[in-house]
């Protein structure tokens, strides 16, 4: 049961819904009650830039579900890949994507998803592999229409040595799921999974992390903040299983929101599976307001209220964006956060 | 300048100011000193227009503009600058980023052109020099982690990079050893003018050894109870607040 079978076998009854404990607050059976046409071929051609072309040696577009579907990093090389996922009109598509990055590679991977106001059902699997001392910076932006569905699935197989880390960066759609699952190896294999979502009108954005630490020596940190207002609701699911035996991991999550209106809504699940004795884990969550004082003070100041409240929410979540290590690919994250937070 | 006259003003509906009445023409420092409780706070509150304080009755005008009519932030851009007693931590935004943005907003609201960023910078390196702060916090975020000293500092680097024309400064010297009240004293006289009023609160005389006011209030149960010379202050710190709480009973 799966959203990419649904899609592929035009079969509704495969879609997660809210009997399905991960997905419950992501229900897709209930929302899709009829399977939807195969999406439209379109030309590639016909799509403009992407927001991180620039910075990008490859370009590689997968639109409506289809295009080039594998990037290659050889032994010892750095790339910086732009992988753009275009979704456009009516109607369901499904991809697969696989990245290798083979022993001491080096992988920018800046990521966009695209949506123009149809009311689409996308899906993209994406299989990561990041082999021995190589390494992968994941960096997604997702812009969804308000009317499209989209459901990304990253499998990441890390190798000892091997560094892994993301930022997703989400303004939601009319339901969006932004998933990562993990296998995480242990022998000093480094993870960071980072998130943002900034949500209005009645947009949904659903970020789920699965981490699971299968040996020794693994070291996972995560930090995912989110602002809601509207009708918005933002989704964060956080699983970190620590197997037998997976003794001296590490590892430290956190989830902070900011609810900014009173129909908005947040619903947070970090979960800790520990089954090793000797292990250091935290986790932090925290959902409020903005603070009135701290909003007082600036406005004391001078600065008229919206931009007290436009600078208060971007310096909440600049303390994620400031992670990214690709100062380029920051500097448009940043920007691109700036304009959510003040549109 | 500041004209305030039958000020009344509650807080989750308690009365804290109860007919406050206080004349601060320009060019002079006035002081305003009270017990704990007697709406010192409140005053200064009031006159910025922090929300969950609410006038009742009475005015507060400043230059014949009515204050309370305004915004918090268009109280600022006409010039009206609050010291708070504990600034406020800003986590994220560097002071620099904040101080800019303050003034850019003020010169904004008075139809003024913006300041470039050099001669911002410039700004920012005298007075954080002449205040003796290392331009170096600056570019860290506003407050986070400073001393209760340091805090206080800052504030008076906003408000000399900010030129308001009235300061309120409430309770500047708490928190204070006396080398960083005599750094804090020296920044709040150097912005005494014939064309700007302060109103300086607070609990002890201490602070008033080193700004020196025209005119001392006695703030108790939330009225101006007496009002005298800068004798006043010393009387209050030789006999203490009593004879006045029980006047105001």
């Amino acid at each position: 049961m799966t959203v990419a079978a649904a899609i592929r076998e035009r079969d509704v009854s495969q879609l997660p819904g809210k009997r399905d404990e991960d997905w419950r607050w992501t229900d897709l059976r209930g929302l899709i009650r009829q399977a939807p046409e195969p999406s439209a071929v379109i030309d590639p051609g016909s799509l403009g830039s992407g927001p991180f072309d620039a910075l990008a040696e490859d370009v590689i577009v997968v639109a409506n579900g289809r295009g080039a579907a594998h990037i290659g990093v050889e032994p010892g090389e750095t790339k910086v890949v732009a992988l753009r996922v275009v979704s456009r009109g009516d109607g369901a598509h499904a991809a697969r994507v696989s990245i290798d990055v083979e022993t001491g590679g080096r992988l920018v991977l800046l990521e966009t998803y695209e949506g123009d106001a149809g009311g689409y059902l996308g899906q993209v699997g994406l299989l990561i592999s990041v082999a021995e001392n190589a390494a992968i910076e994941r960096v997604v932006l997702a812009s969804d229409g308000a009317e499209g569905v989209t459901v990304s699935e990253a499998l990441v197989e890390l190798s000892p040595g091997a560094a892994f880390a993301q930022t997703v960066l989400t303004s939601g759609a009319r339901r969006q799921r932004l998933q990562t699952t993990v296998r995480h190896p242990g022998g000093h294999a480094a993870l960071r999974l980072d998130g943002v979502y900034l949500l209005a009108d009645k947009r949904h954005a659903d970020l789920t992390t699965v981490v699971t630490h299968a040996a020794l020596h693994g070291a996972t940190e995560q930090l995912t903040k989110g602002v809601v207002r509207d009708q918005a609701r933002g989704v964060f699911q956080g699983r970190i299983v620590v197997a037998e035996g997976a003794d001296h991991t590490d590892a430290r999550m956190g989830h902070h929101a900011l609810i900014l209106s009173d129909r908005a809504e947040v619903d947070a699940k970090p979960e800790l599976e520990i089954y090793a004795d000797d292990v250091s884990c935290a986790h932090g969550n925290t959902v409020g307001a903005l603070d009135d004082e701290a909003l007082f003070y600036a406005r004391q100041r001078g600065i008229p209220e919206p931009e007290a409240r436009a600078m208060l929410t971007e310096a909440f979540i600049g303390e994620v964006v400031d992670r990214i290590v690709h100062e380029p690919a920051r500097e448009i994250a940043r920007a691109w956060a700036a304009e959510q937070l003040r549109a | 300048m500041l004209s305030v006259s039958n000020l009344h003003a509650t807080v989750d509906e308690k009365e804290i100011l109860k007919g406050l009445s206080l004349e601060v023409p320009a060019g002079e420092v006035h002081a305003i000193m009270g017990p704990n409780g007697a709406g010192k706070s409140t005053l200064s509150y009031v006159l910025t227009g922090r929300s969950g304080y609410e006038v009742t009755a009475g005015s507060a005008t400043l230059d014949g503009e009515d204050l309370l009519a305004l915004e918090p932030n268009e109280r600022a851009a006409k010039g009206v600058f609050l010291s708070f007693q504990y600034p406020l931590e800003i986590p994220g935004v560097p002071a620099l980023t904040f101080i800019r943005t303050a003034l850019n907003a003020q010169r904004k609201a008075r139809g003024e052109a913006e300041i470039t960023a050099p001669e911002f910078l410039k700004l920012a390196r005298q007075k954080a020099g002449e205040l003796k702060i290392d331009f170096e916090m600056l570019k860290r975020a506003l407050n986070v982690g400073f001393s209760g000293g340091e805090k206080k500092r800052m504030e008076i680097l906003q408000m000399a990079m900010l030129s308001p024309r009235f300061l309120i400064l409430d309770e500047t010297d708490s928190g204070l050893d006396i080398d960083a009240l005599r750094i804090v004293a020296d920044g709040v006289n150097a912005l005494r003018s014939p064309d700007r009023g302060m109103l300086v609160i607070t609990h002890y005389q201490r602070l008033l050894d080193y700004i020196k006011p025209d005119r001392v209030h006695v703030l108790s149960a939330g009225r101006i109870v007496a009002s005298g010379g800068p004798e006043l202050a010393l009387e209050l710190e030789r006999e203490g607040y009593d004879k006045y709480a029980r006047a105001a009973a």
